[in-house]
């Protein structure tokens, strides 16, 4: 093996640029794909076994692997993977040690938590000396806050593990690197995690050379097959491997694979070398650059080194002397390989890591950059003259952006006098002022004949996916290279999305966003009060507007910031009504096809005639197989674009109107700041001072985030409401609610506003108002599917109708402030175990981001209308952990005593024990409160204190009445004084512990049946007084729908394309098994009485609560306006009967009460209904029609075990005494005896 | 004596007059071999419904779409399914199944609402095998704009189109809805259809009082509707002459009915309640009384009792045309529950 200096070879541009004009050359087959299918191409055609689980951003990967199995795909020896999901990662990584093992070529897929999980096995994988690899989509690890997004702090935590790392930085490298992996591992025996930056590369859609299974085979050599399956176990030949060893043996054992690491730097390299003989794409271990004789050299991994390498480019053109040093194989560290790619002239360095270890003298690559330059200074022939000064930076944590405009300042503070030892880029650090400045001005030369173009929109009007179809048609159909990028935010309804494509003569090094663009589309009108959409248009930029009104009305109907912007940018201005022509065309609301036609024909990126053709092969290719009526339709909706198009003059700037204001007037100064900032799209700019230091933020800010998103509004008919409360207590977003107050509260009502009687002997002269806020609601119609009151004249007339939103959202804003201004009923005045007495309460879960029509969000709010001032909630990660916490809102929120739901997420796996934590240090704190209170009885008083250790906390006015004595409490111990003052300092701090809470724990099914099934299980094991809510789907729904253990037999999920072929575990069953724990079944939309009951139960039960709740999701394939709907048939035809299992303790006792009637529905009737089933009978009706037998097969044998269970006899003994309790005994003069540990 | 009960249909030889119509015993292919053994001598799929593909196609295809690409940690719901089926490719692959297995004809059944659906899935249908296909002229005309004769031009247009793309005999069935039945049935035959099918029984929608929702309700035939086609076909049969067929269907439950429908003219008699009612032996037991009937009757051949009382036939022709409304009020009896209340 040679090294190659920067000097002997021509220069090999990082990056995933073909090396020379004939690697565009017809035998090469391009193709537009993201990193994560290009990684996972390679992966399945040289696997037998794969092990999945899924985990953003990695999912995908997983994903084709499961796809192309269940399509019979084989890999490069013929043999069609095996694909199987695990409970886990950990689950993945030991089914992964154990194929590998037994001498099968197996791989995964992972990120973030993911891989965490997977390093136990990975340290026993590598240390076997095993071949395999990883394909890592790196990504942020949890610390104060979750995220999604990419950087290196997930693989810097295998660094121990004795994995070689090999990064890639872009598409096609992701691509190419996945074959190096695959065949360095085989060669040199060390396991590889290759990694590619999460979303930037993972998702990023580039035009790439795709390897055929000619070149693949070219790298990955027979013999080293051969001997990997050689060492495999068998019976045939045994051995054992996996030993125990003891002092005298295990360190030198550890040492005996030093060479195997030793060889990797030249095996890889020698990789590289055939991979360029091959393709023409030429990488090194280590690549440099920039200028021969730089002074200053950047030092980077991953896809940020397109923006370095720009930089690099733009500077030694204004005459500077700067380079910079790609590091693709990080471990084994090539420490020889970076000292020939340092230019020898060089003084300085900045070694920039996309990650953070708080406390470490620097992070990872800035550490092994020092060392081994130090190593060698120390050597015979010191490379150079003197000692390069090092420095290291962190970026872009969290896939915070790197541009250019960041860049330079890093080669700037590296000519300085003294510049920062350690410092951070891209962020305002205004606390420890450790960031270097951002040149948001300076950009680097764009090429000659690029377009730019940004495209916003949002998630449900089909922006993206014509977007993905506009690269593939431009990087598939012609020679210009194409680039897309797609930006999300974290709403489930009515997100916006922000698509980034770049097209040109030449591969694109920008890994980073767009913000000056020659082409920006608006394709929803309201966004431009929202989003200050032109700051991204180039001067004389074309702009393109969806808009209600056509070129001549416009104008007047802008911002006049807007106006402003297109007057001095002088930019070309297009309108297009794409809502009416999709209308017209039968399209609903995706307007895609409609706006995808119009961007072609403004940019003139193709010829227009040739656009349209391509569009239409396009729609063709991707909609034949959906049917003719599907293709015919985008046919006339791109046929009738174009002419709809109007070119608008540009007017006066001074005629628009002002932007409103992003949160209320009155929004609290946090929110003002902080989330207001966050919300506008601006957090970016946002210094470090302005946020927390440990992730703690203020409830309720839902609330002041008025996006106004339903294109339709609930509005109350009273003349006809009965009052039944179920359009409150269905709506996933507590949009619509249900009010009960005193007649006399109606007075300086605004007109117009709405109310009833109230028909209650026991509230006489009250009256009734169900009230929508106009902002809140996202339209979804579940209250009017609900609705059992119809008109005698006009049986289509609800009290509750759906009716067009911009037709009364200003009536109604008014409404419902007057209506917020009402007090809530007192609790105790209205029972809690009917609907109608539920919705009463006021709900402390409100305006969730959860998608429209979400089955689970109802159960939450119902929970925090019951318990929510008493209640903590720990969160697992998913669909609830999102639309529940993801900046910049939260929808758990306060009521006016300040009191609501404290709420924690940990982690996906570990829920179960996080929630029993939460128990054991809230029962702790109790145990401690009632030992100080009895010592302190003399000071305080004895009544008090034997009232409050005594007091009965069943029900909410003993709760009540104990708040009150711990008022007094506090007011006592606050002026106890002399020896006192210690234990009333520390009851102080406990005393409000002392009255009964609730813990919750709440999770959906991926959490509680699968990755946290052990800890449930153990936490339901305990005994402790705690409450699981499992929103059960039947999917990883957050992921996208990947098949769970809850996941029905016959349903198609992702990993069961093939539809699962297993019943779903009881889980109720598996609950009911330990006899003292509460369980319940519900399922709202058919039952919703019966749900609130098991609730109430399940708060009260002493002991462990399991209930499960049937939650309608979009990954079920149904109208969600349906949604309960769907739930009644689901309890209808017996797939999810109710039930209630209460421990009883008398041998009498009959403790499992089955709530729901004997099926009166055939299963197949409900499945019929929903996509998830009925798609199997399209795509495999033999195994279909085998299933949905079996199906409802199931459902008969589960009702005949259930009628049986519902008749018998069955006793928990001594269920009020719990033996592994330990309540001591206080004694103490002049109180008696009074149990501890005894709360409630 | 011997019977021949050999009959032609749509230029089809058939064993017998009976047919089995289409219901969901004819569409899958284990039940249709049952109606072929127990008799049949033909069988005619149920309609495959234009509209039911299309409907099918866009909400498949809606709610594969709903939430894409709006959530970065869930850019889909479910797996890239490459490719399916729609209702159309099921019926097709259906009728290649029976097709394949039946020694008898089978006819497809088409209801389409489109110019263009016609024509695609008439083709679609020849190709999968269908040795005749009935359209089946099913439509609610309730747009007032649109006058009767605009409803019978449209729909002798498609018929048209039809029958220039396909080679294979072609049946239309008729609703009795028209102000001018013979009138009708004349310009189906110009047209370019091979036969008529005598009618078409309209599934009247119901309401649910519980719901106060609409609802579809099916309810099976009874022998007494069959008397509305025998009149139409003693009238057709004279004026449509012999070169177009003539199926009789509603109401065919018994051999008597058989006998009935072929008398006043009718090619073949099809039956569908009556099988659905007692299963596909019903044919064998209906074909049974026919040849007791004809033998005890002394007819030798179904082309001997064809159109025997037809119109033209009968002693009374105008028996056929008047309105019978004094003789059927004046022939009824009240129920003794009404007199004796």
């Amino acid at each position: 093996m040679t090294l190659q200096t920067p000097v002997e070879r021509p220069v090999a541009a990082p990056g995933a640029a073909p090396a020379s004009p004939d690697a565009r050359s017809r035998d090469k087959v391009f193709v537009c794909m993201d990193g994560n299918e290009a990684a996972a191409r390679i992966a399945y055609a040289l696997s037998e076994v794969i092990s999945i689980f899924p985990i953003t951003p990695a999912s995908p990967m997983a994903e084709h692997a499961d796809d192309w199995s269940a399509a019979g795909k084989p890999n490069l020896w013929g043999k069609v993977p095996d694909v199987i999901e695990m409970q886990s990662e950990g689950g993945a990584a030991g089914a992964l040690h154990g194929a590998l093992q037994k001498g099968a070529l197996a791989t995964t897929f992972t990120a973030s938590q993911g891989l965490l999980l997977m390093i136990p096995n990975m340290f026993k994988i590598a240390g076997e000396l095993t071949p395999t690899v990883i394909h890592v989509a790196a990504r942020t690890l949890a610390t104060h806050a979750l995220s999604i997004y990419g950087d290196h702090s997930d693989v810097m935590h295998a660094r121990a593990t004795g994995w070689a790392m090999l990064a890639a930085g872009s598409v096609q490298e992701a691509h190419d690197f996945a074959l190096v992996s695959h065949a360095a591992t085989l060669r040199s025996r060390i396991p590889f995690l290759h990694f590619f930056d999460g979303f930037r590369t993972s998702h990023e859609i580039n035009k790439i050379a795709v390897m055929d299974d000619a070149v693949i085979r070219s790298l990955i050599r027979d013999d080293d097959v051969l001997a990997f399956r050689a060492r495999g176990m068998t019976p045939d030949a045994p051995f054992v491997r996996g030993t125990a060893q003891n002092p005298d043996s295990f360190f030198q054992a550890r040492e005996a694979a030093n060479r195997f690491y030793d060889a990797v730097p030249g095996i890889v390299t020698e990789v590289m070398a055939e991979l360029a003989e091959q393709t023409g794409r030429r990488y090194g271990i280590v690549d440099y650059h920039g200028a021969p004789d730089a002074d200053r050299v950047i030092v980077i991994m991953g896809s940020a080194a397109g923006a370095v390498q720009e930089t690099v480019d733009a500077l030694n053109a204004t005459g500077q002397k700067v380079g910079v040093v790609v590091v693709r194989l990080f471990q084994p560290f090539p420490t020889d390989a970076l000292i020939a790619a340092l230019p020898g002239t060089v003084q300085s360095i900045a070694v920039l890591d996309r990650t953070k270890e708080p406390g470490a003298v620097g992070e990872p690559l800035y550490q092994a950059v020092v060392a081994a330059l130090t190593e060698r200074m120390d050597s015979e022939t010191p490379p150079f003259a003197a000692m390069p000064r090092v420095i290291g930076g962190r970026y872009g944590l969290s896939s915070k952006e790197v541009t250019p405009g960041m860049i330079r300042p890093v080669f700037d503070e590296l000519s300085a006098a003294r510049p920062k030892r350690h410092f951070t880029v891209g962020i305002y650090d205004d606390v420890t002022h450790l960031s270097l400045p951002i040149d948001v001005d300076y950009r680097t030369p764009r090429p000659t004949g690029e377009v730019e173009a940004l495209f916003f929109g949002l998630g449900s009007d089909g922006t993206v996916g014509a977007n993905h179809a506009s690269v593939k048609i431009i990087g598939e159909g012609t020679d210009l290279f194409a680039q897309g990028y797609f930006v999300y935010d974290s709403k489930k309804s009515g997100g916006t999305t922000v698509s980034h494509l770049r097209f040109g003569p030449v591969q694109t090094k920008s890994a980073y966003l767009i913000d000056a663009a020659n082409f920006v589309a608006c394709h929803q009108f309201g966004l431009l009060d929202k989003i200050k959409i032109l700051d991204f248009a180039k001067p004389g930029a074309t702009f393109l507007l969806n808009s209600p009104y056509g070129p001549d009305e416009i104008w007047d109907r802008l911002p006049i910031d807007v106006q402003r912007q297109l007057v001095d940018k002088k930019i070309d201005f297009w309108v297009i009504d794409a809502l009416a022509v999709a209308a017209e065309t039968g399209m609903g609301t995706r307007i895609n096809t409609i706006m995808q036609p119009c961007f072609f024909h403004l940019s003139g990126v193709l010829p227009a005639a040739e656009a349209i053709a391509r569009i239409k092969a396009f729609v063709e290719k991707t909609y034949a197989k959906r049917g003719q009526a599907v293709v015919d339709r985008n046919f006339a909706a791109i046929d009738a674009s174009i002419a709809r198009l109007g070119h608008v003059t540009l007017g006066p700037a001074t005629t628009g109107h002002a932007l409103p204001p992003v949160v209320p007037a009155g929004a609290p100064d946090f929110v003002k700041s902080v989330t207001a900032v966050l919300m506008a799209g601006d957090g970016d700019r946002l210094p470090v001072s302005a946020f927390p230091v440990d992730g703690t933020f203020p409830s309720g800010t839902t609330r002041f985030e008025k996006r106004a998103i339903a294109l339709e509004l609930p509005i109350w008919d009273p003349s006809i409401c009965i009052d039944c409360g179920k359009c409150a207590m269905v709506c996933p977003h507590a949009a619509i609610r249900m009010k009960v107050y005193p007649a006399a509260a109606v007075a300086g009502a605004p007109a117009g506003f709405q109310s009833k009687e109230f028909k209650s002997r026991d509230l006489p002269d009250h009256r009734l108002t169900i009230q929508v806020a106009p902002d809140d609601c996202t339209g979804c119609g579940v209250c009017v599917d609900v609705c059992p009151a119809k008109s005698k004249t006009e049986v289509k007339h609800k009290s509750i109708n759906l009716e067009p939103a911009p037709e009364h959202r200003d009536v109604e804003r008014p409404h419902w402030d007057f209506f917020q201004s009402i007090p809530p009923l007192d609790r105790s005045l209205i029972a809690h175990d009917t609907v109608k007495g539920a919705q009463v309460l006021e709900p402390l879960f409100e305006f969730s981001l959860a998608c429209n029509g979400c089955g689970e969000t109802p159960y939450l709010k119902l929970v925090s209308q019951l318990f929510g001032d008493r209640m903590i909630v720990a969160n697992a990660t998913g669909c609830s952990s999102i639309y529940g916490a993801n900046l910049p809102t939260t929808p758990w929120t306060v009521n006016a005593q300040g009191r609501g739901p404290a709420w924690n997420n940990s982690l996906f796996e570990d829920n179960a024990e996080f929630g029993l934590g939460m128990r054991l240090g809230l029962d702790a704190q109790n145990d401690h409160a009632r030992r100080l209170l009895a010592k302190l009885a003399p000071a305080v008083g004895p009544d008090l204190v034997r009232e409050i250790l005594e007091a009965d906390q069943e029900t909410e006015p003993g709760i009540d009445a104990q708040r009150a004595r711990i008022a007094r409490l506090r007011e006592v111990l606050g002026s106890l004084d002399g020896d006192a003052r210690t234990d009333a300092r520390h009851l102080l701090a406990l005393a409000n512990d002392l009255v009964r809470k609730g813990i919750w724990i709440i999770g959906g099914d991926g959490w509680a049946y699968d990755i946290g099934y052990g800890g449930l299980d153990h936490v339901l094991g305990s005994g402790r007084n705690v409450n699981v809510l499992v929103l059960d789907t039947e999917v990883y729904s957050n992921t996208g729908g990947q098949a769970s253990k809850a996941t029905p037999r016959g349903a198609v999920a992702k990993f069961a394309a093939a539809g699962k072929g297993r019943a779903k575990k009881d889980l109720g069953a598996v609950a009911r098994a330990y006899g003292d724990v509460y369980v319940a079944q519900i399922a709202m939309g058919a039952n919703d009485a019966q749900a609130a009951k098991a609730l109430l139960e399940a708060d009260a039960w002493p002991g462990p609560s399991l209930v499960i709740a049937y939650s309608t999701c979009i990954a079920h394939g149904i109208e969600m306006s349906k949604s309960m709907s769907h739930q009644k048939d689901a309890v209808r035809s017996g797939y999810w009967p109710l039930y209630r299992f209460h421990p009883s303790d008398t041998e009498a006792g009959q403790p499992f009460k089955l709530d729901s009637t004997k099926p009166s529905m055939a299963v197949s009737d409900f499945v019929a209904g929903e996509t998830r089933f009925a798609i199997l009978a399209r795509t495999q009706p033999k195994r279909a029609a085998d299933l949905a037998q079996l199906a409802q097969a199931d459902v008969d044998e589960r009702w005949r075990y259930y009628e049986q269970l519902a008749a018998m006899h069955r006793s928990v003994p001594h269920v009020h005494s719990d033996p592994d309790a330990r309540p001591a005994t206080i004694e103490h003069p002049g109180l008696g005896s009074v149990e501890a540990g005894d709360e409630a | 004596m011997t019977v021949d009960l050999r009959t032609r249909y749509l230029g089809l030889d058939l064993r017998s007059p009976i047919v089995a119509s289409a219901s969901p015993l004819t569409g899958e292919p284990a039940s249709a071999r049952l109606l072929e053994q127990a008799g049949a001598a033909a069988i005619v799929l149920p309609s495959l419904f234009e509209e039911e593909v299309l409907f099918e196609d866009m909400e498949i295809n809606r709610s594969l779409e709903a939430g894409t690409d709006s959530f970065a940690e869930a850019l889909d719901y479910f797996p890239n399914i490459e490719s399916f089926s729609g209702a159309g490719d099921r019926y097709l692959e259906r009728l290649r199944q029976i097709k394949a297995k039946a020694g008898i004809p089978v006819i497809a059944s088409l209801n389409a609402t489109t110019a263009g659906g016609w024509v695609r899935y008439a083709k679609l249908m020849e190709d999968a095998g269908a040795d005749a296909l009935e359209l089946n002229l099913y439509h609610v005309a309730a747009d007032p704009a649109r006058s009767a004769a605009d409803v019978e031009a449209a729909d002798l247009a498609l018929i048209a189109a039809v029958r220039t793309s396909v080679r294979i005999p072609l049946a239309v069935k008729l609703s009795p809805y028209y102000s001018s039945m013979a009138n009708v049935a004349r310009h189906v035959i110009d047209a370019g259809a091979d036969g008529l099918v005598l009618f078409n029984r309209f599934y009247q929608p119901d309401l649910d009082l519980d719901t106060l929702e609409v609802v579809a309700r099916l309810d099976l035939s009874q022998s007494w509707e069959l008397r509305l086609p025998l009149r139409w076909i003693a009238i057709l049969r004279p004026e449509l002459g012999p070169k177009a067929s003539i199926a009789a269907t509603s109401g065919v439950g018994s051999a008597t009915d058989v006998v009935k429908a072929l008398m006043v003219g009718a090619d073949v008699a099809m039956m569908t309640s009556a099988i659905l009612r007692n299963g596909p032996d019903k044919i064998r037991t209906v074909e049974a009384g026919l040849r007791t009937w004809m033998s005890e009757n002394e007819y030798e051949s179904v082309s001997q009792l064809r159109g025997s009382a037809s119109s033209t036939a009968v002693e009374d022709p105008s028996a056929f045309e008047r309105a019978n409304y004094m003789r059927t009020l004046r022939s009824w009896s009240a129920p003794r529950d009404l007199t004796t209340a």
